[in-house]
C-alpha cells in the first residue's frame, strides 16, 4: 500500500494549499520535503519535486501534494504565512536541497553550519564530503528584525542579549537560544538548531532497509525501540505485510515501555532543572531497571536495534513476564513517590502553572503532536485516530490537558505513563503464542541452523544480507504515535533493497521551532522549564 | 592508631615527592565538565545517578562551566558545526586538564561517516582515553575515569601537557 499524492502546478501551490486549509479543513501541516530525481531510473519531468504532507483537522485523513520545481533558483512561493510550522520546514528544504522559497522571511541554513557550501541531500553531493566550520554565527540577523517588530531598541530599552546554550546544562543536548532580556524577562528570542545534525537521511540512502534500523535507534535515543518499530512498520506498510499476532503484541509492549522510559527521563530531567533532585532519583532509577530488562531481552541498554523489517531478531526469553512485572512495580512506585512530593507542592505548582501556554489553535499551527499537543486540549493520538496493532481493543484513555502550559505538558506525561502501563499489563495477559516474524524468505532471515545445514537457506541469507529486503517501487508516508508525538517516515523506494530517499518527520523539530515564540514575555528560569517540558531530543530534532 | 591525639605527629617528618602528593590529591577529586550532545550523554546521566554512582571515584562534582573543570567528558556525536564550540570549551579549561572521548562517535565518528560528522574529536582536541561502545555502558565510563586516575599518577604535576598538539581548528 503506497500513499496517493496529488500533483499540483508550481505556480498554484500557495492557492491550492490555502484552499485545502481554509475550505477543506486540512489545517495541520505535517511536513515539507523534497525529492531529487537525479538518479531515478525513470526520470520525472523535473529534477526536484517538493512534497507537502497535510492532515485534516479531524485527524483522519492525510493529503500529500507534490510539486514539480522547474527552476530551483526561482523556487516556489512560501506557505509560511499559512502555517507556522512551514517556517523551519522550508528552511530545512532550502538548506538540504537548495530550493528557493519566495516571500520567506528568513530563508537561511538551518541544520548545516553557515560556512557550508553546497546542498548535502542532493544526489550529486558526495556523502563523505565534510566541511570544517571555524566560527559560530552571532544570529543578530535574526534578532534584529525581531526587535524591530516589537519596536525595541538595544540601547534605549536597555536590553541585554544572552545565549542559552549551545553548551548549557539545562539545554538537554546542544541547542542554542539567543534571548534579548529586559531584566529577567525575555522580550525576543531566536533558536539555532542543527548541532546534532548527523546526516541520518543521507546515510539511509546508502544503506539497505535493515541496516537503517540501528540509525533509527539514535533518533530519539530515550525510546529507541519505538523508532525501530515506527520505521519497520512504515516499510511493512509499503510491502503490504502484517506481522503475526505475537510479533504485534511484543511490539505493543515494547513501544509502551519505551514511552514510559521516555517520559521518565523527560520528567526526571525537568524536575532536576527545577531543583527537585529527589524526584530525579525516584524517576530515573526505575528507568535503570527497565534497561536491565531490555538488555536481557535485546542485548543493549539504550540502542536496542531489536526490530527487523517483518518482525524482530528473536522471541522473548523464558521468564520475561515476572521481570517485566517487577519493572512495572518499580516504575509505579517511582511515579507514586514523585507525585506525592509535587502534587501539592507550592513551589512546583507556582513555578510552572500558566507558564508559556500554547492554545490549541497555536499548537496545531506550530505542528505540535503527541503529549505537547494533547496538553493544549486537542484530543489527538494516532493510537485512537488511526488504530493499528490492536490499539482499539485495549482499554486505556487519552490524556488531555486544558491550557497547554508547562504544568499541563508535564502532568500529561505523568498520566500517560499510567495509561501505557495499563496497556502493557493487558498485552501481557493477551500475549498469544506462535510466530513472531513474517514467514517469507524474501523478507526475514532463515534460522541459523538451517543456514549452516542447507544450500537454499544459505543462499537466502546471503541475498538478504547483500541486497537487503526489496521494497516495491513507490512512495509512502507512515506514522507512529511515538513518545514525543507523531514520528513519520516518508520513504521513496525505487524497487531495490536501498531506499531512494527517507525523510523523517520528527516531532521535536516542530516543538523546537515554536520554542522561541512561546518563551517570550516569561523569565529565563521559566524558559528552562518550558524547554524541559517540551522534551526536545536533539538526535530526533536534528537527525 | 588514635588520631584524636593531635600532638602525636608533632615532630614527625614524612618524606615524599611533590608529584606524588599533588597527583594523589588530583586523582581523587577530578571535576568533570560534561560536553554531552547525544545518546552517550544519557548513559553519562546513568553513570552519575545513584546506581553506578561516579562519586565513589571522587568525580561527582559536575561543573557546568569549563573554567571550573579539569576533566572534559565528550559524550556524544560532535558535528562540524559543534567543533568550534568544543574547541572553545577546551581552551577555557585551566591546566592541567584531561579529555575522555565517550563512545564511537566522539572517538572516530562512529557509523556516521558522512558530510556532517566530525571523524573523531582528536582532530580538534587531544584525547587521553577513548571509550568504545555505542553508547558505552556506565561501567565503561567509570573505567575511563579510573584510567585517567592511573595516567595522571605517572605525570609530572607542574608540566603543561599536549603543547605539541595541533588540531584542525588551531590555525584559524
Amino acid at each position: 500500500m503506497m500513499s496517493n499524492f496529488i500533483m499540483i502546478d508550481a505556480l498554484e501551490i500557495f492557492q491550492t494549499i490555502k484552499d485545502a486549509k481554509e475550505k477543506d479543513g486540512f489545517t495541520f501541516l505535517l511536513d515539507i520535503t523534497c525529492i531529487d530525481n537525479l538518479h531515478k531510473k525513470y526520470p520525472a519531468s523535473t529534477r526536484f519535486e517538493l512534497v507537502y504532507i497535510l492532515r485534516h483537522s479531524e485527524f483522519k485523513e492525510t493529503k500529500i501534494f507534490k510539486v514539480a520545481v522547474v527552476d530551483e533558483e526561482v523556487g516556489v512561493e512560501s506557505i509560511s504565512s499559512l502555517f507556522d510550522s512551514a517556517d523551519w520546514a522550508e528552511r530545512e528544504v532550502y538548506d538540504q536541497y537548495g530550493i528557493n522559497f519566495e516571500n520567506h522571511k528568513m530563508l537561511k541554513r538551518l541544520l548545516n553550519h553557515m560556512e557550508f557550501e553546497g546542498h548535502p541531500l542532493r544526489k550529486d553531493y558526495e556523502i563523505t564530503k565534510g566541511q570544517y566550520c571555524t566560527t559560530s554565527q552571532d544570529m543578530m540577523d535574526e534578532m534584529k528584525p525581531l526587535l524591530k517588530d516589537r519596536e525595541l531598541d538595544m540601547q534605549k530599552d536597555d536590553l541585554m542579549i544572552v545565549n542559552l546554550g549551545p553548551s548549557h546544562p539545562a539545554s538537554h543536548g546542544t541547542i542554542r537560544t539567543l534571548a534579548a532580556l529586559d531584566g529577567e524577562k525575555i522580550v525576543a528570542a531566536a533558536s539555532e538548531v542543527g548541532y546534532l545534525h548527523r546526516g541520518f537521511e543521507k546515510s539511509c540512502e546508502n544503506h539497505n532497509y535493515n541496516q537503517i534500523i540501528p540509525y533509527t535507534d539514535r533518533l530519539n535515543y530515550c525510546s529507541a525501540l519505538m523508532n525501530n518499530i515506527a520505521f519497520a512498520k512504515t516499510v511493512e506498510e509499503m510491502m503490504d505485510i502484517t506481522l503475526p499476532d505475537r510479533g504485534i503484541f511484543i511490539r505493543v509492549i515494547l513501544a509502551e515501555l519505551s514511552r514510559v522510559i521516555d517520559h521518565l527521563v523527560c520528567l526526571a530531567a525537568g524536575l532536576l532543572d527545577m531543583g527537585g533532585q529527589t524526584n530525579y532519583w525516584y524517576l530515573f532509577n526505575p528507568r535503570n531497571d527497565a534497561y536491565d530488562f531490555l538488555s536481557k531481552l535485546t542485548g543493549a541498554r539504550l540502542t536496542n536495534s531489536y526490530m527487523r523489517i517483518g518482525g524482530m531478531t528473536h522471541d522473548l526469553y523464558d521468564g520475561w513476564q515476572s521481570d517485566l512485572e517487577d519493572v512495572l512495580t518499580k516504575i509505579d512506585f517511582g511515579i507514586t513517590e514523585s507525585l506525592k512530593m509535587i502534587t501539592h507542592n507550592r513551589i512546583y505548582n507556582d513555578r510552572i502553572q500558566d507558564i508559556s501556554p500554547v492554545s490549541s489553535k497555536q499548537a496545531i499551527s506550530y505542528g505540535f503532536t503527541g503529549p505537547n499537543l494533547r496538553a493544549s486540549g486537542v484530543a489527538y493520538d494516532l493510537r485512537f485516530a488511526k488504530p493499528h496493532y490492536y490499539y482499539d481493543t485495549f482499554d486505556f484513555d487519552m490524556v488531555v490537558g486544558s491550557v497547554g502550559d508547562t504544568y499541563d505538558r508535564m502532568m500529561v506525561r505523568f498520566e500517560e505513563m499510567n495509561e501505557s502501563m495499563k496497556i502493557i499489563k493487558q498485552a501481557v495477559k493477551r500475549m498469544p503464542s506462535g510466530d513472531i516474524n513474517v514467514n517469507d524468505r524474501r523478507i526475514t532471515m532463515p534460522k541459523k541452523s538451517c543456514v549452516y545445514g542447507g544450500i537454499e537457506d544459505m543462499m537466502n541469507q546471503f541475498m538478504l544480507v547483500t541486497d537487503g529486503v526489496k521494497v516495491p517501487e513507490g512512495e509512502h508516508y507512515g506514522a507512529f504515535e511515538a513518545a514525543n508525538g507523531e514520528l513519520g517516515f516518508y520513504i521513496v523506494s525505487d524497487g531495490s533493497g536501498t531506499p531512494y530517499k527517507v525523510k523523517v518527520r520528527p516531532p521535536s523539530f516542530y516543538h523546537m521551532s515554536a520554542y522561541p515564540k512561546i518563551i517570550e514575555n516569561y523569565q529565563v528560569a521559566d524558559a528552562i522549564m518550558t524547554l524541559g517540558s517540551l522534551n526536545i531530543i536533539a538526535g530526533e530534532m536534528d537527525r | 592508631m588514635d588520631l584524636s591525639n593531635t600532638h602525636m605527629l608533632d615532630d614527625a617528618v614524612v618524606t615524599t615527592k611533590i608529584d606524588a602528593v599533588v597527583n594523589w590529591g588530583r586523582e581523587a577529586s577530578l571535576w568533570p565538565f560534561v560536553f554531552g550532545t547525544a545518546c552517550c550523554a544519557i548513559e553519562f546521566m546513568a553513570t552519575a545517578a545513584s546506581r553506578y554512582d561516579i562519586s565513589r571515584f571522587g568525580a561527582e562534582v559536575l561543573r557546568f562551566s569549563p573554567r571550573h573543570a579539569d576533566l572534559l567528558v565528550v559524550a556524544g556525536t560532535v558535528s562540524y558545526k559543534q567543533a568550534p564550540i568544543l574547541k572553545q570549551i577546551y581552551d577555557q579549561m585551566p591546566e592541567p586538564k584531561w579529555v575522555i572521548a565517550v563512545g564511537a562517535c566522539a572517538s572516530t565518528g562512529g557509523f556516521y561517516d558522512n558530510y556532517t560528522t566530525l571523524q573523531g574529536i582528536d582532530e580538534i582536541v587531544p584525547v587521553d582515553v577513548y571509550v568504545a561502545g555505542c553508547p558505552p555502558r556506565p561501567e565503561a565510563i567509570l573505567d575511563a575515569v579510573l584510567d585517567i586516575q592511573r595516567q595522571l599518577k605517572r605525570e609530572e604535576s607542574f608540566e603543561v601537557r599536549n603543547t605539541e598538539f595541533k588540531g584542525k581548528l588551531d590555525d584559524v
